[in-house]
């Protein structure tokens, strides 16, 4: 057609005449890409995924291609894009050393329910099962790591799945989508009728709304209960139901301790937040819900962190319990109300229901303090619950989160609660797994949903700086650090090339105590002090290392440098590495030793 | 417990790795396992034989419904159903054994399907206990072979009392 007679159609008909003109197929699962909104990619090219790539070059006012430095951290990348923006992150990697260094990061996305589609290359079609040159069973090793996968075997198929995988990868409960295409098929010229624009998938029901009948039961039991408590989770996050939450607990007046994975879906400040639960959570938070006889849990899944020995797990409670997903409800602990549906539209049908019968106490402010000034409200002592309030305040006076501060050594509490001081609490915050994580679970104290970004579910280390750079990358203007220690930066640390090469703004808090920190104290309370190959003797100066890659590097060892440094350091323009040396044997306080019950917490 | 589930899921590549995968990956139990086409191609049903306490059977259900692909669950156990099994044996039958094997087909209702100069082929269906019965009978006179298929199950289709229906037809409902 010349491009005369083109200009004559219609919009319409141009769109499906340029629909049916041939393109290979690489071309189609890009074109898909940009129908699904898609403009940033983290990934990697190799042999399988040429096509792919060709065509990539030739699209760069649609795509911005972000090259990382291993598969394991593009898709920690796109996992931390996904997290802060609350959309599908999307990731692109070749066949087989390609795709089996994909799985970590497809695992932690599925351990922490994130939407994601991850598009691996694969060998082509007719040398699929012939052991060739980078051949995997992509399909049959992420099978029980993702939410759902597709092997492509016809370039006809395409785009239609592409539809379909971005549709289960970010509805119901979000999690990893993977899309193996053989190199063949991307290759191979077809013409589209359309883009994906439905899905058929009959046994799939993502959406469910509570019944009338449970929204009122519920409602009932909370406003009998004595004392209540809401454990609240990732699934509220995932919901974007903080604003909903947020009504609910200051309608009812009710405690609101949340997961790991639930941090900054309350704002931790507020007077009705009783800080994290579970094994490292605070001993009010584990006191309250351990002595409640009625727990509200919304988007939680009753994790063996959380709920420590399961037969001494509440044992006064009643529990109502909201998960959109099915199979959460009752699965480690009996649910008494199991409701399906979405955290966020059950408790606005809660809400609603409240308005008509139920006038919520006015006492409660909602105003935000400080984590530093979160005490008691007096207000409280209004309302028909004032005993429970009364007792969670004993407990808090009892054993409040505290440490010994040293002018000799940086203690790394201290670290967490400078870092609170000096964004506001504000920042978005990416960690591995550890005592680093558990202590800015502890002290950071988040304001809002989607600052807190962790490896919850898998305990990935190496997950927080590329999980970091990925949310800096969707955020380019905000505060985004990584928080990490020396054992878990120097997993992925080779990504310092990534963001530098990014011009990002990232920076980078290493707590540095020279051991592997949560084993090292594991070792020291339940195996006599053997210390075991944790260790870290060796490591790389991380100043230098900062600069090596052409990024800027601080160092703070003693507690009157640490404020400077950071204030320094965060305000600084660029990538910068900030190598703060802490106090070496710090134990991560209070604890649930594991297999215990949460009233067996151990203070100090 | 023991529990038969009948699975619908979509035909398609993968999904029964996809089931299996699910009992394998979370440590249930599968005792027998049958698959075959729908009469709707496009549809397959699995017929799974599994055992577990309440709490888990329960997770199970739950676990299968979360495929994507899964369109329904049924607990056949919770409901009224018949089950069968079937089974073919190449057991010793030369000289005056023969007759008694014989004998043992008819009690069972079993079939021979094949024979030879010191052995016949015995196919028998029935609930699984029938099956054991036979086959303990059987190994008496020495089996050469034996190949048994898992469970396939389906559940009483509701019998509605209808006074103006005749007889007849309710049982030829009931086949």
């Amino acid at each position: 057609m010349t491009a005369k007679t083109a200009t004559t159609l219609n919009d319409d008909t141009k769109a499906v005449t340029s629909y049916r003109t041939p393109r290979k197929g690489a071309r189609i699962l890009l074109e898909a890409l940009v129908h699904e909104g898609v403009d940033t990619i983290f990934g990697y090219p190799g042999g399988a995924v040429l096509p792919i790539y060709d065509e990539l070059a030739r699209m760069p006012d649609q795509f911005r291609h972000i090259l990382a430095r291993h598969e394991q951290g593009a898709v920690h990348m796109a996992e931390g894009y996904a997290k802060a923006t609350a959309r599908v992150g999307v990731v692109l990697v070749t066949s087989g050393p390609g795709a089996t260094n994909a799985v970590t990061g497809i695992a932690n996305a599925f351990m922490d329910s994130t939407p994601l589609v991850v598009i691996t290359g694969q060998v082509p079609r007719k040398m699929i099962g012939t052991d060739a040159f980078q051949e995997v069973d992509t399909v049959g090793i992420t099978r029980p790591c993702t939410k759902y996968n597709y092997l492509v075997r016809e370039v006809s198929e395409l785009a239609e799945i592409v539809h379909e995988a971005f549709h289960l990868a970010g509805s119901g409960r979000p999690g990893p989508v993977v899309i193996d295409i053989p190199k063949d098929v991307t290759a191979e010229l077809a013409s589209l009728d359309s883009m994906g624009k439905s899905v058929r998938l009959p046994g799939y029901q993502p959406n469910k709304r509570a019944t009338t009948e449970q929204v009122e039961r519920a409602i009932q039991r909370i406003l009998e209960a004595e004392r209540p408590i809401l454990y609240v989770g990732g699934g509220v996050i995932h919901a974007n139901a903080a604003d909903e939450l947020l009504r609910l607990a200051e309608a009812l007046e009710i405690p609101v301790t949340p997961t790991l994975m639930g941090l900054g879906c309350f704002p931790s400040g507020h007077p009705l937040s009783l800080g994290m639960l579970g094994m490292h959570g605070t001993y009010w938070a584990n006191m309250a819900i351990s002595e409640a006889d009625l727990i509200i849990a919304i988007g939680v899944r009753f994790d063996d962190r959380v709920t420590g020995a399961l037969d001494k797990f509440a044992p006064h409670a009643e529990i109502i319990h909201v998960d959109i997903d099915e199979s959460s409800l009752s699965k480690n602990v009996r649910a008494h109300l199991p409701i399906r549906g979405d955290a966020k539209s059950v408790m606005h049908q809660m809400l609603t229901s409240l308005k008509g019968g139920y006038s919520p106490p006015l006492s409660v402010s909602s105003g935000v303090e400080s984590a530093e000034t979160n005490t008691k409200a007096v207000t409280r002592y209004c309302t028909p619950r004032r005993q429970w309030w009364q007792q969670i305040d004993e407990w808090k006076e009892f054993a409040p989160l505290s440490y010994e501060n040293s002018n000799e050594v940086i203690k790394p509490q201290f670290l967490c609660q400078e870092l609170h001081r000096l964004t506001n609490g504000e920042a978005i915050i990416a960690t591995d797994v550890g005592q680093h994580q558990m202590w800015l679970a502890q002290f950071y104290g988040f304001k809002g949903p989607r600052q807190s970004i962790t490896s919850g579910g898998l305990g990935a280390m190496g997950f927080g700086f590329p999980a970091a750079l990925g949310a800096q990358l969707a955020f380019p203007d905000r505060q985004v650090i990584a928080f990490v220690g020396d054992g878990g930066f120097q997993m992925t640390a080779q990504e310092l090339s990534t963001a530098v090469q990014y011009q990002t703004n990232t920076k980078i808090i290493v707590m540095n105590n020279n051991y592997l920190g949560m084993v090292r104290q594991w070792q020291e309370i339940f195996y006599e002090g053997t210390y075991s190959a944790v260790g870290m003797d060796g490591a790389p100066d991380f100043v230098k290392l900062a600069q090596a890659y052409g990024a800027i590097g601080l160092r703070a060892s003693k507690p009157q440098e640490l404020t400077q440094v950071l204030k320094e350091g965060l305000s600084m323009n660029g990538v910068v590495v900030m190598d703060i040396v802490v106090s070496a044997e710090e134990n991560v306080y209070p604890m649930i030793p594991p297999g215990a019950g949460l009233k067996e917490i151990v203070l100090r | 417990m023991r529990h038969t589930l009948s699975i619908l899921v979509e035909n398609r590549f993968g999904e029964l790795a996809r089931i299996v995968g699910l009992f394998s990956a979370r440590g249930y139990n599968i005792e027998s396992l049958t698959v075959a086409e729908t009469l709707e191609p496009e549809i397959s049903r699995v017929t799974l034989v599994t055992t577990g306490d309440d709490r888990t059977i329960d997770q199970i259900v739950k676990q299968l419904n979360k495929q994507i692909r899964v369109l329904s669950v049924t607990d056949l156990s919770a409901q009224d159903h018949v089950e069968r099994e079937m089974v073919l044996v190449h057991v010793n039958a030369a000289g005056e054994t023969r007759q008694s094997v014989l004998n043992l087909v008819e009690i069972f209702r079993a079939k021979v399907i094949g024979v030879s100069q010191t052995t016949l082929t015995i196919e028998a269906t029935g609930e699984r206990s029938k099956v054991d019965a036979l086959l303990r009978l059987l190994c008496a006179f020495g089996i050469q072979e034996m190949v048994r298929a898992g469970t396939v199950a389906i559940a009483r289709p509701p019998v509605e009392v209808n006074h103006q229906t005749p007889v007849r037809e309710l049982v030829d409902a009931k086949g």
